[in-house]
């Protein structure tokens, strides 16, 4: 009995966030839930089968694929995507899956850039994604990256753009909640990237970010800015635990 | 190429009812909306879906610029024999894919 008690107290002393996290998923419709669920409906698969073409494509000048060094993704990318953002030894900074996948394009392969939310990098992304499906997200115990982190919560809190609103007022305080018809989720990052209904094509986090800062009338970071890496690495602290659902379908 | 997704069940029996489910990947740019130059960007869309069974069409959709991207289009069938079921999509600029699948009935 003390114990319970003593539970219940914990529980109640975290931040509201932490007490019950849901992921986007459960807040859909039913109808967009049992298209994610379905890979012969879900749109993302698209993507997917792009990615796993591009897995075994060779490109660059020695020509060799992202096959040749990794093998067979189901068995060396099983949880690699729910670890990151990441720290990066070569470039003593963090790094999120889509800038590695560019990095390892470049300097591995020395095959021509993937842009950031060019197709081939959303199909990579969503390919080595949904290798880690039903994992929970594991963000690395790496010290480096308490700083960025740190940043990443200030950003989260920091009011912006002439709505002066932070991520936290409408994620946090008023999660559950709906703004016009839409309810508002808790913006745990577990399904990213993801085939968004509204944009009828697969988009990154960092593009549903931008989304929310135009949205509140700031001007959003730039593509793979360390802002966002911050953001990401902190919105992953945040869902730790909470199972991979990559490629998602969002409304 | 278009990619392409087709669900088939695995065991279909002479006569019963079955569902085949197709998703083919495609922008359907309606002829709407505005390009960045105050020009309108052309109409690029799937326009037609045939579905032909030993060469016999057994189900056809016309599609219209309302259509969603990357459409999703199912529907049921009911054989009494194995055979070659033809996928075919059509659309504007020249569209035309056709994906070919053995159905085998029991």
């Amino acid at each position: 009995m003390r114990r319970v008690l003593l539970l219940a107290l914990a529980l109640q002393c975290l931040p509201a966030w932490a007490q019950e996290r849901r992921s986007g998923f459960e807040d859909m419709a039913r109808e967009t839930q049992a298209m994610q669920r379905d890979d012969a409906a879900n749109p993302a698969m698209l993507w997917v089968q792009e990615g796993e073409a591009i897995w075994s494509r060779p490109a660059g000048p020695q020509g060799r694929s992202c096959a040749s060094c990794h093998g067979a993704a189901e068995a060396t990318m099983a949880g690699v995507a729910a670890r990151y953002p990441a720290w990066d030894e070569a470039s003593a900074a963090p790094i999120d899956l889509p800038g590695r996948i560019a990095q390892c394009r470049e300097q591995r392969q020395h095959a021509p850039a993937l842009a950031r939310e060019s197709q081939g990098l959303l199909s990579l992304a969503a390919f080595i994604g949904l290798q880690s499906r039903g994992m929970p997200l594991a963000p690395p115990a790496d010290g480096r990256l308490q700083s960025t982190r740190a940043l990443g919560e200030a950003l989260y809190r920091q009011r912006r753009g002439q709505l002066d609103l932070s991520c936290a007022q409408c994620h946090d305080d008023n999660a559950g909640q709906r703004l016009a018809g839409s309810t508002i989720p808790q913006a745990h990052p577990t399904a990213y990237p993801l085939y968004r209904l509204e944009w009828q094509a697969l988009g990154s986090l960092q593009r549903r970010l931008r989304g929310c800062m135009t949205g509140v009338r700031a001007e959003p970071f730039d593509y793979g800015a360390a802002e966002f890496i911050a953001i990401e690495a902190w919105l992953a602290e945040r869902a730790a635990g909470m199972a991979v659902d990559t490629p998602g379908v969002r409304p | 190429m278009a990619r392409v997704l087709i669900n088939i069940p695995r065991n279909i029996r002479a006569g019963e009812a079955f569902a085949i489910r197709t998703l083919i990947q495609h922008g359907m740019e309606s002829g709407y909306r505005p390009d960045g130059a105050g020009g309108v960007l052309a109409r690029d869309i799937i326009t037609s879906f045939t579905a032909s069974f030993e060469g016999e069409e057994v189900f056809a959709v016309e599609l219209s610029p309302a259509v969603a991207a990357n459409p999703f289009i199912t529907f049921t069938l009911r054989l009494q024999g194995s055979g070659t079921l033809r996928l075919r999509w059509r659309g504007d600029d020249g569209f035309d894919q056709s994906e070919i699948r053995q159905i085998t009935v029991t």
